[in-house]
């Protein structure tokens, strides 16, 4: 399928026509009511707006469904954000007693950005990717999709493709939503294991004993090790890189592989080299430090495993990008990503609002009837149908139909939770009362 | 107002259920009735646990042989729950009431609140880890706290992930010992630090890891509890019976009080000026130096100073000396300084009035009570004073720079630690790393340093039990109340007697 030519400065033309036909606020509103377990929990969330000439709008809440879209169709904005459900309407927030506006519940979200491995890619850098450096957001998702789900036991998760440079990923059940900001972080924490900067020569250390966390993440990143980064990212071809993972080891095995390296230069017997490497100096003692036998796994990891940015995943009232909102430099929308498919997931496949506008404008023959027909319905529901109908016939479509996917799954969590409302009794102040009927003589 | 000489009887099996266990949550506040007389000894008595427990924390090391043995040995003089042995009834309900108690006291402020939560949850952690082993799993469960044991065989599935996650898990304490299954929201600091194994949202805790789970969960609920009782409050201190105990308790210095003067006699008046430079407190130091140089002092430093000086030992006749001749060096003739100034001396020693016999200030009460204002100069330096002077005055001292970062107080330094704060700077002026006392009334950093000077460093003693006896046969209070109690009362007299500046 032939990507439109995305040009920034139609924007202003294609972002109308994109809120009007396209955009899925249907499934949008009924993703953030949440089925309407808790109060008011639309009405108190935050959006942000980036307009026009980089005006950013903040606090921005919506009642209904409907006042969402018009405000939206009305201001067009650039880049749609996405906050906390607050205590109060944002909307009204100055208008609330200073200190009881709060940030109560949000999504924990993860930011992966190809930037953040600058440092061990080769084929780009700064905001560019291709389909090389892709991988590693393939190996990010699914180390962390695995552990999300089987070691903290969360069962809804919406990845979706930033619209240029790195994946998010919203974790959207109920005990998530409510998590503290020290328990957001301690996620985090656990979640990461490349650390340091630019200083840092060694970024991963691994220690006996290796936590099956750690294990899991390893069998995913050797899956993937040496077709990605001996082969297509050629670590072990030029000077320049081996040296990078040379300076990872001990003097010991960097000596024996220099001098080994002289003569060999297939880059895989190279790998296998530096690996066994760790069978050949077993016995001596003096060049095994502690966990210093694992500098194969630790090189693996530094290359391949997740960078993730703490404190985007910390704080609860953190503005995130919007799924199926438009990335004004790529023009690309920003989709879930249906992890059944994800090896086949090519983020330069994504459509743009340029190609999904102008399929817009292709007429289809066969829809001409029903159009006749559905039209005599009530006129809102007219024309949600219309919008329905629209972006089936574009390539938002397949997108639209992984985003439903994940709000089944969870519709039928949200039954569950009506139910056990209902029989919930309000247990915090029996002991208040408990208490004021302590007497004295 | 009535009275109740003995408490209400409680059924037999009533009593069982109660206090069936050693250890609690203070989920459930008492229900009985109770004399005016328990509801003042237990909250004292608790108190002074909880000062000894916060007093052997910081000169020991946590869990060490000696801060067992000191804590031990506070909680069986104080006639509390030890050690879950039998017929503790008693004790238990003393326990369990005095917890309450205290919690009017010390839900009022931030400050206050932490001060008590921290010692409440020291106090919790050593009796927790006293336990046996039954016993602990037997509070968990009576506890609500959903935290099941693993059983043997998902232990045996699981063994080699729980080793490696694990630290200090062997294969054989696996199979021997219960591992909980806690959600890993209450156990996050294992989780950032991945020092546990993760399955499904729960985390694994061996046997030995719980009391810090557990402690967690004490502190939150006890934190909800205490913002709770202080919205309930003012019903409670509405009762003229409890509001003049509950307020003093939360000023209580339940240490020595320094009104047995031991070294009545011993100082001479020339002694004075070198002794501030070496032994005195910094707000003595403060005062006397002000005092030099202004031939003055307003009533509070009068109060603060004056009573100071009575308890390392001046006499009557000394103390009017030593006010008089400054005095007179300034525009005060020596007419008028007996005529209004030496009343207010002998009034601090008892010898006009009421014929009190005051104590000196502890340190909390400096702290907390009359703060100075313009033309004063008591009060607390680290408490009271511009950061920037507080500086300069360190200096003047001669305290090394380092040593003037380290002592002076940050903008998050809070009530209690002004005077470790004062300690540290007793500690920089005489280049010692160990002060062997946590500080609490400025005559005790006196005699300390006294001790300190004169080459004697004896451990510190327990706190002595006898300050509790009343030496005045002029005071007319109860035995059992704390001597600031009764010290405060007295003193809103006299400060309403002399309104003076």
């Amino acid at each position: 399928m032939p990507t439109s030519d995305y040009d920034p400065a139609c924007l202003p033309d294609l972002l109308p026509l994109y809120y009007r036909r396209l955009f899925p606020f249907s499934q949008y509103y009924r993703w953030l009511s949440y089925g309407g377990v808790s109060k008011n929990y639309f009405q108190n969330r935050e959006f942000s707006f980036t307009l026009k000439d980089d005006i950013y709008v903040r606090y921005q809440s919506f009642t209904t469904q409907n006042e969402l879209e018009k405000e939206m169709q009305k201001m067009v904005p650039y880049k749609v954000d996405i906050g906390a459900v607050y205590s109060h309407r944002p909307s009204q927030h100055n208008a609330v007693k200073s200190g009881t506006f709060q940030a109560l519940e949000k999504e924990l979200v993860f930011d992966i950005d190809m930037t953040d491995y600058d440092d061990v890619r080769r084929c780009c850098s700064a905001a560019d990717i291709c389909s090389k450096c892709w991988t590693l957001m393939i190996i990010a998702i699914r180390i962390l999709d695995r552990a999300l789900r089987e070691d903290f036991g969360f069962h809804h998760l919406l990845w979706v493709y930033s619209g240029r440079r790195g994946v998010h990923c919203w974790v959207c059940d109920d005990a998530a939503r409510k998590l503290s900001v020290a328990a957001r972080s301690a996620v985090a924490e656990y979640l990461s294991l490349v650390k340091g900067g630019e200083e840092t020569l060694r970024k991963v250390v691994l220690s006996d004993p290796i936590h099956p966390f750690i294990n899991h993440s390893l069998s995913v990143v050797e899956r993937y090790f040496q077709q990605y980064a001996i082969v297509e990212q050629d670590i072990l071809c030029s000077k320049e890189s081996v040296d990078k993972v040379l300076a990872l080891l001990t003097t010991h095995i960097k000596k024996d592989l220099t001098i080994y390296y002289q003569d060999e230069k297939n880059p895989m017997k190279r790998w296998d080299r530096l690996c066994t490497n760790k069978a050949f100096h077993q016995g001596r003692l003096s060049s095994i430090k502690k966990g210093g036998q694992y500098f194969d796994k630790e090189i693996m990891l530094q290359y391949c495993y997740p960078r993730l940015d703490v404190n985007v995943s910390k704080g609860v009232n953190h503005l995130l990008k919007s799924p199926f909102s438009v990335h004004p430099k790529t023009g690309r929308i920003s989709v879930p990503i249906d992890l059944k498919e994800l090896n086949t997931f090519d983020p330069f496949e994504v459509p743009t609002i340029s190609l999904i506008c102008e399929e817009l404008e292709r007429p289809r023959a066969d829809e001409a009837e029903e159009d006749d027909v559905k039209d005599k319905e009530n006129e809102q529901e007219a024309g949600e149908r219309r919008r329905i109908r629209d972006y089936k016939r574009t390539s938002l479509a397949k997108y639209v139909k992984v985003f439903d996917r994940f709000l089944e799954a969870m519709a039928r969590s949200w039954k569950g939770e009506m139910l056990k409302k209902s029989g919930e009794l309000e247990t915090s102040f029996s002991v208040f009362l408990t208490f004021m009927s302590f007497t004295y003589t | 107002m009535q009275f109740s000489g003995r408490r209400k009887k409680l059924i037999g099996n009533f009593q069982n259920d109660l206090y069936d266990q050693c250890l609690q949550f203070y989920g459930q506040p008492p229900l009985e009735n109770i004399s005016l007389t328990e509801f003042e000894t237990f909250a004292v008595e608790r108190l002074k646990l909880l000062k000894t427990v916060e007093n052997v924390g910081v000169s020991c090391v946590k869990n060490s042989e000696q801060y067992t043995k000191k804590l031990d040995a506070e909680i069986s003089s104080l006639n509390f729950p030890h050690r879950g042995g039998i017929s503790e009834y008693e004790k238990r309900r003393k326990d369990h009431i005095s917890h309450f108690i205290l919690r009017l006291a010390y839900c009022q402020t931030e400050d206050l609140r932490r001060w008590f939560i921290q010692q409440e949850m020291d106090l919790f952690r050593y009796r927790f880890n006293c336990l046996h082993s039954k016993h602990k799993t037997d509070f968990l469960h009576k506890n609500n706290l959903k935290y099941e044991t693993v059983s043997a065989e998902e232990k045996k599935n699981l063994k080699d992930k729980l080793i490696a996650s694990s630290y200090g898990l062997s294969g054989t304490k696996v199979e021997e010992h219960d591992v909980y299954k806690v959600p890993f929201q209450d156990a996050l600091d294992l989780v950032r630090t991945r020092k546990v194994y993760l399955l499904a949202g729960n985390a694994y805790i061996p046997h030995h890891e719980i009391v810090t789970i557990v402690l967690n969960d004490f502190r939150t609920r006890l934190s909800k509890a205490l913002a709770m009782t202080a919205r309930s409050l003012p019903a409670v201190q509405s009762d003229e019976r409890l509001q003049p105990l509950l307020s003093h308790l939360s000023h209580a210095y339940v240490g020595q009080d320094y009104s047995i003067q031991k070294n009545i006699g011993k100082i001479s008046l020339e002694q004075i000026d070198a002794l501030s430079g070496k032994s005195f407190p910094l707000c003595m130091r403060h005062l006397h130096k002000a005092l030099r140089e202004n031939h003055h002092l307003r009533h509070g430093g009068r109060m603060q100073y004056g009573l100071f000086l009575k308890g390392i030992g001046l006499t009557l006749e000394q103390a009017l000396q030593f006010w008089r001749s400054e005095f007179v060096k300034g525009k005060v003739d020596a007419d008028k300084f007996d005529k209004a100034y030496a009343y207010s001396v002998r009034h601090m020693f008892g010898k006009e009035g009421k014929r009190t016999d005051y104590t000196p200030y502890s340190c909390m009460k400096v702290i907390l009570s009359n703060p100075p204002s313009q033309g004063d100069y008591h009060g607390c330096p680290f408490r009271h004073s511009d950061p920037e002077l507080l500086k300069q005055k360190l200096q003047n001292y001669k305290v090394s720079p380092s040593g003037i970062n380290q002592v002076c107080p940050t903008t998050s330094t809070h009530l209690t630690r002004f005077s470790t704060v004062c300690v540290k700077g007793f500690l920089k002026l005489n280049l010692v790393e160990d002060a062997g006392f946590s500080l609490n009334h400025p005559n005790q950093y006196f005699t300390e340093s006294q001790k300190f000077l004169s080459g004697g460093r004896d451990i510190k003693k327990e706190v002595d039990m006898s300050q509790r006896s009343q030496e005045n046969p002029a005071s007319v209070t109860h035995p059992s109340q704390a001597n600031s109690k009764q010290a405060h009362e007295e003193m809103g007299d006299l400060d309403s007697f002399f309104q003076d500046e």
